[in-house]
């Protein structure tokens, strides 16, 4: 596709016995923020480095703008790292950092300067030049590693958990700057991060990785809405899994399901799996309604009975878990508006939970080895 | 914080009474128009006129100097390489490579000499200038690398990356990263191992040969048979150089300036 700028081809690397990357395959295109979404020790750091040519890959290929780049030296590719660490050369003040990699292909003096400057500017550091990375804070050397980086106009910028080492106040200051800096400066970023929130916000694209495969790559819409695995719905946020069996057809696309341990539920099935299926069944917490009265009946709608179990109030929301026969259902309720009169919802209350068929979501997928990341934490 | 404490203040000024009371004795001494140094005799220069005035003295000197610098010339290279093999590949060998080089820093100077000189005898090595170059580039070497292994443990190998992605090839790479920030602590080791060279005496004595002899060996024959008041003058000499280096190489290895 002309699309694809950078493509990762049937990438798999092994250390030793463990296969840390297995037979992975993706694009990306010109210009977007494309992240690598997974937990730790998934294999994120070593894709990186295989694009940085900093680890070889056992197989596959690397093409980035039309040409396979695989067996390119680092210092011969059009990419450049933004590491985890950071690792700003300590006897180097701000400037001779930012200058290194210009001074290294041998610019002439007069670009340099004009160049140094412009990133000072572009990343605000312009009156800490002649300081040195000791000197800084966590945020500051952040910001030099992304200039020094992105002074040498690579085709991708590879950021390996940039924002890892920060706090979370300064961690949200500096997604939204480095959302600037790409807005500004167009570069096609690849961004590794275990953190969802971090790249359901910065990115065009999402790969969620799980054990050295890929599975499932979309907007943070499609990822968050439409999750294709277990492993990728229960990442990516809270969920509520149900287990069952198709067990009626409604219509073309309204089913009903019976789960082994909960009541039918109708669900929408647009993938037309026939009575008798084992399917999966997925509903994000903020997608369910909770009331203390019996809202009002509508055939397709599911509605059952529970007793709250957990109330966390959270500002701008209220978690609640509520338990209809054994299961234990995950409920947020944003404060849209603040009633009164309306009779809050207390522990041990009787409660009528209520969600549309077409708001649960139906799973390709089901791995037993995700039960861990299923249970929610209380 | 700081604490005061008189128990401190006696500590530190009974150490300085031991180390340095000898010296200050042989420093007047050296002025001391006495023969054995005994009694005051009134002030002379006479000593310091006798030492540059012997020129054996110089030569030995010369001898002392060309060791001590081509020993740390090489044991700074070695040293350094050493080091960095321990610190970067942390194999087995390596760790057995690490063991061998502290322990060498135990073994007695006597043992040292003596196994070196059988060494050479049987080699057919032909004892002089080289061979105790040989030896005190064997003993220099355990001092430069724990120097250099010291400066490495706060060294970021990820900067090394770093400079590869951003273009860098290894002589870049080792002219402008892994110099700079290695330089203090190979330079401090050079002359630590300066030092020990300069003021060997026991493993020289060992496997010196004719004409080969260097400063501190002549200086034990002149407290034998010569004139021990020179000996006085020479020292405070050498006291004095050796203070102004190791001066210098504790400014180098100071780590808490970056
Ligand atoms: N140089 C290496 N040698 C051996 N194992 C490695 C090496 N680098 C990474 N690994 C292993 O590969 C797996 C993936 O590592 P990594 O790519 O760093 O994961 P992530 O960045 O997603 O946390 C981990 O289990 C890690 O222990
Ligand atoms: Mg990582």
């Amino acid at each position: 596709m002309m699309n694809d700028f950078l493509i990762f081809e049937n990438i798999s690397k092994k250390f030793g016995k463990q296969q840390v990357i297995n037979n992975v395959t993706f694009p990306v295109s010109k210009g977007e923020v494309f992240s690598l979404l997974g937990p730790s020790g998934c294999g994120k750091t070593t894709l990186l480095r295989i694009c940085a040519g900093l680890e070889e890959p056992d197989n596959g290929r690397v093409i980035l703008d039309g040409k396979d780049i695989t067996d390119f030296s680092p210092n011969k590719r059009q990419v450049n790292t933004v590491f985890q660490n950071y690792a700003l050369f300590p006897h180097m003040t701000v400037r001779d950092n930012i200058a290194f990699g210009p001074r290294t292909a041998g610019w002439n003096n007069k670009k340099i300067a004009s160049e140094v400057h412009f990133f000072l500017e572009l990343i605000q550091m312009s009156e800490h030049k002649n300081k040195y990375p000791h000197q800084l804070s966590g945020g500051q050397r952040q910001r030099i590693a992304i200039a020094r980086a992105l002074i040498n106009r690579p085709l991708v910028l590879l950021l390996d958990e940039p924002l890892a080492a920060l706090d979370l106040k300064l961690r949200q200051r500096m997604l939204i700057e480095l959302d600037t800096i790409h807005d500004q400066i167009g570069t096609t970023f690849l961004f590794v991060t275990h953190d969802q929130s971090e790249a359901m916000s910065i990115s065009d694209k999402i790969a969620v990785m799980n054990k050295g495969v890929i599975e499932q790559i979309g907007t943070p819409a499609q990822i968050y809405e439409a999750p294709t695995t277990s492993f990728v719905a229960a990442f990516i946020g809270d969920t509520n899994f149900f287990e069952g069996t198709v067990s009626e057809m409604i219509n073309s696309e309204i089913s009903r399901i019976a789960p082994s341990d909960f009541p039918e539920i109708t669900v929408y099935n647009d993938k037309h799996l026939s009575i008798g299926t084992k399917v999966y069944l997925s509903i994000r917490p903020e997608k369910l309604n909770i009331a203390k009265t019996q809202p009002n009946t509508d055939k397709l709608i599911n509605i059952f009975k529970g007793t709250v179990e957990d109330i966390i109030y959270l500002g701008s929301m209220t978690k609640f878990w509520v338990t209809t026969q054994n299961y234990k259902l995950s409920i947020i309720k944003q404060h849209s508006s603040f009633l009164l009169d309306e009779e809050p919802i207390r522990w041990k209350d009787e409660v009528w939970i209520s969600w549309n068929p077409e708001h649960g979501y139906l799973l390709d997928q089901y791995a037993e080895t995700d039960e861990n990341l299923l249970t929610i934490p209380t | 914080m700081k604490y005061k404490s008189r128990f401190s203040k006696y500590v530190t000024w009974l150490v300085l009474f031991f180390f340095y009371l000898p010296m200050v004795v042989m420093t007047i001494n050296s002025f001391n128009n006495s023969k054995y140094g005994i009694t005051w005799k009134g002030f002379t220069l006479q000593w310091y006129i006798d030492m540059f005035n012997n020129p054996k003295i110089l030569f030995t000197l010369m001898n002392s100097l060309i060791i001590g610098v081509t020993a740390m010339l090489v044991s700074m290279i070695l040293g350094s390489l050493a080091a960095f093999c321990i610190h970067y590949y942390r194999t087995r060998l390596q760790l057995f490579h690490n063991n061998l080089i502290l322990i060498q820093l135990g073994v007695p100077d006597i043992l040292m000499g003596m196994s070196l000189l059988l060494f050479f005898i049987s080699i057919h090595l032909k004892l002089g200038l080289l061979t105790i170059f040989f030896a005190h580039v064997t003993f220099c070497i355990s001092y430069v690398t724990m120097v250099v292994l010291a400066r490495l443990q706060n060294f970021d190998f990820s900067i090394l990356e770093a400079a590869k992605d951003l273009g860098a090839s290894w002589p870049v790479i080792i002219r402008k990263i892994i110099l700079p920030l290695l330089s203090p602590g190979i330079i401090a080791g050079g002359l630590l191992a300066f030092t020990l060279s300069i003021d060997d005496f026991v493993i020289t004595f060992f496997v010196t040969g004719p004409g080969s002899t260097t400063l501190p060996v002549y200086i034990y024959s002149m407290m034998k048979h010569g004139n021990p008041t020179v000996v006085n003058a020479i020292s405070v000499f050498i006291f004095i150089a050796t203070f102004i280096l190791v001066f210098f190489t504790q400014k180098l290895t100071d780590t808490k300036k970056k």
